[in-house]
């Protein structure tokens, strides 16, 4: 049922459609030429005055701000450009100085300790030449002590003999005769007691 | 019932007659359309240049945002000759394409669906050119109707064939915009009135034709103020620079 009416209601539309477009229709009102002349009239003074003001007012200034945006555009990429060069030429400069400072550093570091090597060297030098000396000193001092020992040793053996005999025997005792004695057994025996 | 779709096109008289002599010259609704067009552009380019900021607003930007689509338009077709010509063919692109857009709002009027409009445009255009052509080339300007490289003997028909399509171009030219307006205004106006005439229950289907008719309109409204324009930049890169 509604089928049936919807169906009917499109076919009635399209005789009432065409009624209504067979009575009104009047041609193209395009082709009237009525009012031509006024179209005409103010279509050239409409066009004329936007024409005239487009392209001696507004349009030189949109060429202008394009242009001066473009120019100060380039100018900002020259100069961020030079800065960078700039930086660049800095930075070289600073890894030159940097290297160049490590370079003296390095050196003063070098020269410092070669000086305190020798220095160290040298007083080692005199320190050794101390020791030595002092050691050879005292190598002959112990030569020279070692020298006169027998003579002590004798000169004590005789002394302390001619006292023992002075005791025993109670009568003096020639010490010459006794540093005879001592001296023979000395040489017999030194080899015994002193290793040489 | 407004459901003569041509009554869209009237043209009727707003305020008193005015004449001068013979000439009917009355402020009509199409005038009335014109200076809104013209005034709108000039207040659109007119704010988009005032200021000169780096980062454009976004006035500023659709301002030259066209500057730069007219003018690589006329260097692309025309060369860098065409430059002195850069404010006539912008004129005629944003003259055009408002009116077309203009039309496509409910109730307006729109003017470049009447053939007169489009025809002085197209004559204007066509009068210029050709002048132009005599004054670059003189009398060589008359080459451009015999392309080198065809055989002697098909020589005369082509001549006759490149005059005809030289002459015909202002009638191509107006015809072609005035055409496309009227038949998409008269076609939304026609599925508009199936709409009111098959009522709720089957107004749904010319409706939704209506809407994408709409879309395809403004598609056409601006492609039809290009094609004007290009073919104005054809024609004078005929003139400028003689390549037959």
């Amino acid at each position: 049922m509604v089928k049936k009416i919807y169906f009917w209601s499109i076919f009635f539309s399209f005789f009432f459609i065409k009624e209504s477009f067979a009575a009104e229709s009047g041609g193209m009102p395009q082709l009237n030429p009525e009012f031509w002349v006024s179209q005409i009239f103010w279509l050239i003074l409409t066009f004329g005055i936007m024409y005239l003001i487009l392209s001696k007012l507004i349009l030189p200034k949109i060429s202008n701000n394009l242009e001066s945006r473009k120019s100060q555009i380039l100018e900002n990429i020259e100069a961020a450009e030079k800065q960078r060069e700039d930086s660049d030429v800095k930075l070289k400069e600073y890894d030159e100085i940097i290297s160049k400072s490590k370079h003296e550093a390095n050196s003063i570091f070098n020269q410092a300790r070669e000086k305190a090597l020798k220095d160290i060297s040298a007083k080692r030098e005199i320190l050794d030449k101390q020791i030595d000396n002092e050691i050879s000193e005292a190598e002959k001092e112990i030569d020279a002590l070692r020298k006169n020992a027998p003579d002590k040793i004798n000169k004590i053996a005789i002394e302390t003999s001619s006292e023992i005999l002075q005791k025993l025997i109670g009568a003096e005792v020639n010490n010459s005769s006794i540093s005879a004695i001592v001296d023979d057994l000395s040489k017999r025996n030194g080899d015994k007691y002193y290793g040489n | 019932m407004a459901a003569n779709p041509m009554s869209q096109f009237d043209v009727y008289r707003i305020g008193p007659e005015i004449k001068v002599g013979a000439f009917d010259i009355s402020f009509t609704n199409a005038s009335l359309f014109m200076i809104l067009s013209t005034v709108s552009i000039l207040l659109i380019f007119n704010l988009g240049s005032k200021k000169n900021s780096i980062l454009p607003n976004k006035i500023q930007l659709l301002a030259e945002l066209s500057y730069t689509f007219v003018s690589k338009m006329i260097s692309d077709t025309a060369g860098s000759k065409a430059k002195p010509y850069f404010a006539f063919i912008f004129s005629l692109f944003m003259f055009v394409l408002f009116c077309n857009m203009f039309g496509m709002v409910p109730y307006t009027f729109t003017v470049t669906s009447h053939i007169i409009v489009t025809f002085v445009l197209a004559a204007f255009i066509f009068i210029g050119v050709t002048v132009i052509g005599f004054i670059k080339h003189g009398f060589g300007y008359l080459k451009l109707f015999v392309p080198s490289g065809v055989p002697a003997i098909l020589l005369p028909l082509i001549v006759v064939i490149e005059i005809i399509s030289y002459l015909s171009r202002p009638i191509s030219l107006s015809v072609r915009l005035f055409a496309n307006m009227m038949a998409g205004h008269t076609m939304m106006k026609v599925f508009g009135g199936f709409v009111i005439s098959l009522g709720i229950v089957g107004g749904w289907l010319p409706l939704s034709f209506s809407v994408a008719l709409t879309g395809l309109e403004i598609l056409v409204a601006f492609l039809q103020a290009y094609v004007f324009a290009i073919l104005t930049c054809i024609y004078l890169n005929d003139a400028l620079n003689l390549h037959h």
